[in-house]
C-alpha cells in the first residue's frame, strides 16, 4: 500500500538542485526546478557508485526529458521514469510529489 | 626455406630511422636480419625541432623511436658505436667497439656534419655548432659563462641558431660571407628585408664579412678579426656555415663520392656497389645533396620498395620551405632565382606593412616556377600548389601576391587541387589518402594525423590539410558542430563574450537569452565558471549553487564513499608549526585520515557533510583559508625553498610563490590552474610542468608557460626571460585572463595554447606585444578579480542560511548509514563493499542486543 508522507517544507529545497529527505527508512533525492514549478522524488542511492549521493548532481534535460547526473561517475538518470540514459537495464526508484500548503509530500 | 640475409644500416638519424620504420612494415621484413649502428649516445631523435629542446623540450620528447619499436621488431642496435669500415671483399662491417658483421646488404644514412671553416682560432674554446643534443648541451653551458654570442653563418640553420642564442639572453650578432641573408633561398629584395625584420628583434646582422682570424679579445673571451680590417668581439662563436656529406667510411672503401663530397648514388639509391645503398644527407643523387629530410625520407621509401623487390624510383625532391624566423614568415618555392631561362618576375614590395613578396613565371605566363615571401608567408600552400601540381595560373598571376582590395577570392581552394596533389611532403600523403580517411570518419586534424601520418613531420602542411578536411567534410554534408552542449547553439567562448557585452549574471538569464531547454552539467557548469570568472561572485549564492559541480557544491572534494576532503591553503607549501599541529588537532578530533598532497599541502579526508562547516570554522579560526582543492581555479603554488636557505637559490622562490598564490588565489578557469616556482635552474619545484613556471636566473625570473603532468604531460614552453617582478606579473596577469576568456570549457593551458592559431607566437604577440591592445583590459579584470576575492569557506560559515545546506537530511539529524570506516595503517579509511555490509549488520544485531 502507498502513502504519503509529509517531509519537508518548499522553502527546504534547493531551486535548480536537490536536497535529501528520510521517509520511511529510505533516502529520498527532492529535485526543485522552479520555473516549470516541479518536484520531483527519486532514490538519493546511486546504483554505480553505491553510495547515496544522487540529491548532489546536478539536473537539467536531455532532449527535454527531466534528467540528474550522478555527481560520482555523471550517469545521467530520467527523473520522470528513474531510467539510465546510458544504460537502460538500470532503473532507480522513482515516488509522486504532492505540494500542499507549502508542505512537501512524497508517495512510497 | 632460404635463410635470411643480414641488412646493416649504418646511421640511426632521422632518415635511417624513417627507413627502418618504413622496412618492418613492408614485406621485405621477412627477408632481413637488421643491424643497426648508430654512432650516437641515443637513437634517432628529432632534428628538425631540436631548438625545442632551448624551450624546454628533452631528448626524450624529441625522440622519433617507439618505447620498444627495436625488441619488437628484433633489431639489433648498437648504440654509441660507430661503423668504422666497410671490408667490401669480404662482406664485413668493423665497429669502433670491435663488433664485427657479416653483411649481405648495407643502408648508408650517415647524415652530415657541419662545416666549420678553417679560420685560424676556430678550435678554440666556446667555438661550437649546431647539430646534436650533446651540441646543444655545450652551447647551454657555455651560454652560461657568456655576454655575447655570434652565429657564423646566415643561412637557415643560422638563423634559428641565433635565435637560440637569443633566448638563452646573449647579445647575438650573425655573421654572413654572403651580400644577403639565407642567400640560397632569397633574393636579393627578400634577404634585405629579412635583415631589417631580424635587427629589429635585436639581432645584429653583418653581411660580406669574412673571418681571418679568432684570437683573444679585451672585453669578451674571443675577438673575431674580419677581412677589411674591423672586429668583432663574443664569448661564444657558433659555427652554422653549411654541412658536409659525412661520406668517410664510403671514401675508405672506394665507393664513388662526388668531387665536393657526397655518396653517389643513382635513381633506386644504390652507390658504385649494388649491394650498398645510401639515404639522406650522406647522399649524391645527381650531383645534389639535399640538406631536408622529406628528400631523405623519399630515398628512404624507394630502398624499402626495391628490398622489396619492387622498382620505385627517387625522381628529386623539392627544395621549397616555409619557415617562421624569429617571428618573421619566410618562405621560399622551387626556382627562387628565376634562373629558368625566359622565366618572368614579378615583385610587390610593401614597406610600411614589411611584406616582400616574389613570383618566378614562365615564359607563357602559364606555370608557377618559383616565389619568394617575406614577412608574409600565408600564401604559400597555394602557391605551392600551384608549383608543384603544374595548376595554370590565372590570367594575371600577380594577383596572387598583390593584397586582395576586393572580394575576388585569389587563394586556390582545396577543390582545385587534383587528387594527386601532395598535401604533406615530408610523409608523401597526397590529397586522395586524406579524403579517403575523411571518409573513413576521421574528422577531425589529430584523427588524420594519427591515420595518414600527414602533418606529423614539419607541420607545414597542417593548415591546408585543415582546409582540405573542412571542405571534404562539407561535401560529405557532415557539420562539425563546436557548440558547447544541446542547450545552446554556442562555443563556450561566445558564451563568454554574450556574457561580458550583455552584462547577464545569471544562469537563467542566459538561458532565456540564448539557449534552450533546461541545460545540463555541461552548460550549466560552464556557465557557473565564467560567470565566477567575470563577476568573481559567491559561488553558493542562491541562483548559482545549481551551477555548481560535484565538488564546488559543497567546497569540497567529494570522495568514493560520498565525503569529503579538506584541503586548506598553504601558500607556497611554507607552513608554521602552529599551524601544522591545528592540522593535526582538527583531523584527530574528527577522525579525518591525513596525507601530504602532491601539491604541498595537507588533505583531510572522510569529513561527512554535516561536518564541513565546524572543521572549516576551526581552521578559519587558526588562520587557515579556503585551499580551492574543489575548484576549476587557481590550485597550488608549488615553491622549492630558494635562495634563502639552499646553497644554490639565486633568488627567492618561497617569497614570490606565497605572492603569487595570494594574487591568483580565487580566480576561477576554464580548468584548474597550477603554478611552481623554482629558485634555480635545478628546478626542484619542477616549474616546467606547471600551467605557469617561474625559474629564477641571474639575470631575473624567467616564465614558462602552458605545461602540465596529469594525463598527457606536457613541458611548459618558455615565454619570456630575465624579467623583472613587475613585468612578471603583469605577463601572467595577461596570459591569465586571456585564458579564462578564450579557451573551451575542461581545457587545460596546454590544449588551449596547441589550439590557438599562431601557437606559442601569437600568444608572445598578444601578451608582451599587445598586438590586440587588449593588455590593459586583461589586467583590469584581473585586478576585479583580486580586488573582490573572498574565502569562500568564510563567507559560508558567517551565513546561517547557508549552512543549512550542510546537512545530509533536510528532514532529520540522522547521519547516512552507508558510510562505513575501518582502520588501516593507524588512520580510517572507506569500508569495502563486503567489509560495509558485516559491520552494518553487526550495528543492527548490536542494537537488537541492546533493545
Ligand atoms: C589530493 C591529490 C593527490 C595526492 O594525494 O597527492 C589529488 C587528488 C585528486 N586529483 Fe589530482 N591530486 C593532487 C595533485 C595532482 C597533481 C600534482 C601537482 O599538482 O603537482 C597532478 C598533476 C599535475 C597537473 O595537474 O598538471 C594532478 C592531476 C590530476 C588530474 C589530471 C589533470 C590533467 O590535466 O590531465 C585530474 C583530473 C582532472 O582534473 O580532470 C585530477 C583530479 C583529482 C581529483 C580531484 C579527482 C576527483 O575528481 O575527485 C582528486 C581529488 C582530490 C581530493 O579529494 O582532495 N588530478 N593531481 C593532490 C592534491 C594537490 C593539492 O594539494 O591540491
Ligand atoms: C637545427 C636543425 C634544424 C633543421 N631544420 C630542418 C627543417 O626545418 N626542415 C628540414 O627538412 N630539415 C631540417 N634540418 C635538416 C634535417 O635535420 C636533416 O635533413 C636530417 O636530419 C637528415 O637525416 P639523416 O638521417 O640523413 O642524417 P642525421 O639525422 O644527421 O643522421 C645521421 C646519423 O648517423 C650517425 N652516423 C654517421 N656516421 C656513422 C657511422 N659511421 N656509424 C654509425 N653512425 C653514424 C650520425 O651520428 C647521426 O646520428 C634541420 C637540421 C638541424 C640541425
Ligand atoms: S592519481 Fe587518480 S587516484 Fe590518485 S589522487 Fe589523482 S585522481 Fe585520485
Ligand atoms: S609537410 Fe611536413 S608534416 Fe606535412
Amino acid at each position: 500500500m502507498s502513502e504519503w508522507i509529509d517531509v519537508c517544507s518548499v522553502d527546504d529545497l534547493q531551486p535548480d538542485s536537490g536536497v535529501c529527505v528520510w521517509a520511511d527508512g529510505r533516502q529520498i533525492a527532492l529535485f526543485y526546478m522552479p520555473k516549470e514549478q516541479a518536484v520531483y522524488a527519486v532514490d538519493n542511492f546511486d546504483p554505480f557508485g553505491k553510495v547515496n549521493v544522487l540529491s548532489r548532481g546536478m539536473i537539467g534535460d536531455i532532449g527535454g526529458q527531466p534528467m540528474v547526473a550522478s555527481p560520482l561517475y555523471k550517469q545521467h538518470f530520467n527523473l520522470e521514469t528513474g531510467v539510465c540514459f546510458e544504460d537502460e537495464t538500470v532503473k532507480i526508484e522513482t515516488y509522486g510529489v504532492r505540494i500542499e500548503n507549502r508542505r512537501v509530500a512524497v508517495n512510497v | 626455406m632460404s635463410k635470411k640475409q643480414t641488412l646493416v644500416v649504418i646511421g640511426n638519424g632521422m632518415v635511417g630511422q624513417n627507413f627502418l620504420a618504413g622496412l618492418v612494415s613492408s614485406g621485405a621484413k621477412e627477408h632481413f636480419e637488421i643491424v643497426v649502428f648508430c654512432e650516437e649516445p641515443r637513437p634517432a631523435y628529432d632534428r628538425v625541432h631540436l631548438s625545442a629542446f632551448f624551450s624546454g623540450k628533452t631528448a626524450q620528447d624529441l625522440s622519433m623511436v617507439e618505447e620498444g619499436f627495436f625488441e619488437q621488431h628484433g633489431i639489433t642496435v648498437h648504440l654509441g658505436d660507430r661503423a668504422k669500415s666497410i671490408d667490401r671483399s669480404a662482406k664485413t662491417v668493423l665497429s669502433e667497439n670491435g663488433v664485427r658483421i657479416a653483411y649481405d646488404k648495407i643502408v648508408l644514412a650517415t647524415g652530415s656534419y657541419p662545416f666549420v671553416p678553417p679560420v685560424p682560432g676556430h678550435e678554440r674554446d666556446r667555438c661550437l655548432v649546431y647539430r646534436t643534443i650533446e651540441d646543444l648541451e655545450a652551447i647551454e653551458t657555455a651560454a652560461e659563462q657568456s655576454k655575447v654570442g655570434v652565429v657564423v653563418g646566415g643561412g637557415l640553420l643560422g638563423l634559428e641558431a641565433a635565435k637560440a642564442l637569443k633566448d638563452l639572453g646573449l647579445t647575438t650578432h650573425v655573421v654572413e660571407f654572403a651580400p644577403r641573408l639565407m642567400a640560397v633561398q632569397l633574393d636579393d629584395g627578400g634577404g634585405a628585408l629579412l635583415k631589417r625584420k631580424i635587427e629589429a628583434l635585436g639581432v645584429t646582422v653583418h653581411l660580406n664579412k669574412n673571418t681571418t682570424l679568432i684570437d683573444d679579445g679585451e672585453s669578451c673571451l674571443h675577438k673575431m678579426n674580419f677581412a677589411g680590417g674591423d672586429a668583432l668581439e663574443t664569448d661564444l662563436i657558433l659555427f652554422s656555415a653549411g654541412i658536409r656529406p659525412r661520406d668517410d667510411i664510403a671514401r675508405d672503401c672506394e665507393l664513388e663520392v662526388g668531387p665536393r663530397g657526397g655518396i653517389v648514388i643513382d635513381n633506386q639509391c644504390r652507390t658504385s656497389d649494388p649491394d650498398i645503398f645510401a639515404i639522406g644527407e650522406c647522399a649524391l643523387w645527381n650531383n645534389r645533396i639535399f640538406g631536408l629530410v622529406a628528400p631523405g625520407y623519399a630515398m628512404a621509401r624507394t630502398v624499402v620498395s626495391v628490398l622489396e623487390g619492387g622498382d620505385n624510383y627517387f625522381t628529386g625532391a623539392d627544395m621549397s620551405t616555409k619557415l617562421k624566423l624569429m617571428g618573421v614568415d619566410v618562405a621560399s618555392i622551387g626556382d627562387a632565382h628565376a634562373q629558368t631561362p625566359g622565366a618572368l618576375v614579378y615583385t610587390y614590395q610593401n614597406g610600411d606593412s614589411e611584406v616582400y613578396k616574389r613570383l618566378v613565371v614562365s615564359t607563357d605566363k602559364k606555370r608557377l616556377l618559383g616565389a619568394v615571401l617575406v614577412g608574409d608567408a600565408s600564401g604559400y600552400g597555394t602557391l605551392l600548389q600551384y608549383c608543384l601540381n603544374g595548376i595554370e595560373l590565372p590570367e594575371n598571376p600577380d594577383s596572387l601576391i598583390l593584397p586582395h582590395r576586393s572580394d575576388e577570392s585569389v587563394g586556390l581552394g582545396p577543390d582545385a587541387l587534383p587528387m594527386s596533389a601532395q598535401i604533406c611532403s615530408c610523409h608523401d600523403v597526397d590529397k586522395a589518402t586524406l579524403c579517403s580517411a575523411i571518409e573513413a570518419g576521421c574528422n577531425t586534424v589529430s584523427a588524420l594525423k594519427s591515420e595518414t601520418k600527414a602533418g606529423t613531420g614539419c607541420g607545414g602542411c597542417v593548415p591546408l590539410m585543415k582546409s582540405v578536411m573542412e571542405c571534404e567534410l562539407a561535401k560529405l554534408g557532415i557539420e562539425v558542430s563546436t557548440d558547447i552542449c544541446e542547450h545552446f547553439p554556442h562555443t563556450r567562448q561566445e558564451l563568454y563574450h554574450l556574457i561580458m557585452v550583455e552584462e547577464i549574471k545569471t544562469f537563467d538569464e542566459l538561458i532565456e537569452k540564448h539557449g534552450r531547454g533546461r541545460g545540463c552539467e555541461v552548460c550549466k557548469q560552464a556557465v557557473g565558471s565564467i560567470l565566477a570568472s567575470y563577476w568573481n561572485d559567491y559561488i553558493l549564492k542562491k541562483e548559482h549553487i545549481g551551477l555548481q559541480d560535484t565538488n564546488d557544491i559543497f567546497l569540497a572534494n567529494m570522495q568514493k564513499d560520498g565525503t569529503y576532503s579538506v584541503v586548506p591553503r598553504v601558500t607556497g607549501g611554507e607552513i608554521q608549526p602552529e599551524k601544522l599541529i591545528v592540522l593535526g588537532q582538527v583531523a584527530k578530533k574528527y577522525g579525518l585520515y591525513t596525507k601530504i598532497t602532491g601539491g604541498q599541502r595537507v588533505d583531510l579526508f572522510g569529513a561527512r557533510v554535516e561536518q564541513l562547516p565546524s572543521i572549516w570554522r576551526e581552521l578559519i579560526d587558526a588562520g587557515f583559508e579556503s585551499g580551492h582543492a574543489y575548484g576549476k581555479s587557481l590550485r597550488t603554488v608549488k615553491s622549492c625553498v630558494g635562495s634563502t636557505w639552499c646553497r644554490f637559490g639565486v633568488d627567492d622562490s618561497v617569497g614570490l610563490a606565497i605572492e603569487l598564490e595570494n594574487r591568483y588565489k580565487g580566480l576561477r578557469a576554464p580548468h584548474k590552474i597550477k603554478f611552481a616556482v623554482s629558485g634555480c635552474t635545478r628546478e626542484c619545484a619542477e616549474a616546467q610542468s606547471k600551467d605557469i613556471g617561474v625559474i629564477a636566473t641571474e639575470g631575473g625570473w624567467n616564465l614558462y608557460v602552458c605545461g602540465n603532468g596529469g594525463m598527457k604531460p606536457r613541458h611548459g614552453d618558455l615565454f619570456a626571460t630575465q624579467l623583472d617582478k613587475e613585468t612578471l606579473i603583469k605577463y601572467i596577469d595577461r596570459v591569465l585572463i586571456f585564458y579564462v576568456r578564450t579557451a573551451d570549457r575542461m581545457q587545460r593551458t596546454s590544449v588551449w595554447m596547441e589550439n590557438m592559431e599562431g601557437g606559442l607566437d601569437y600568444l608572445r604577440s598578444v601578451v608582451i606585444e599587445d598586438s590586440l591592445s587588449i593588455g590593459e583590459a586583461l589586467e583590469k579584470q584581473m585586478r576585479h578579480v583580486i580586488d573582490t576575492y573572498q574565502c569562500e569557506w568564510k563567507t559560508t560559515i558567517e551565513d546561517e542560511s547557508k549552512l543549512k545546506r550542510f546537512r545530509h537530511f533536510v528532514n532529520s539529524d540522522r547521519l547516512d548509514d552507508n558510510i562505513v570506516f575501518v582502520e588501516e595503517r593507524g588512520q580510517v579509511r572507506p569500508a569495502d563493499e563486503q567489509e560495509r555490509e558485516a559491520l552494518k549488520a553487526r550495528k543492527h544485531f548490536n542494537i537488537l542486543e541492546e533493545a
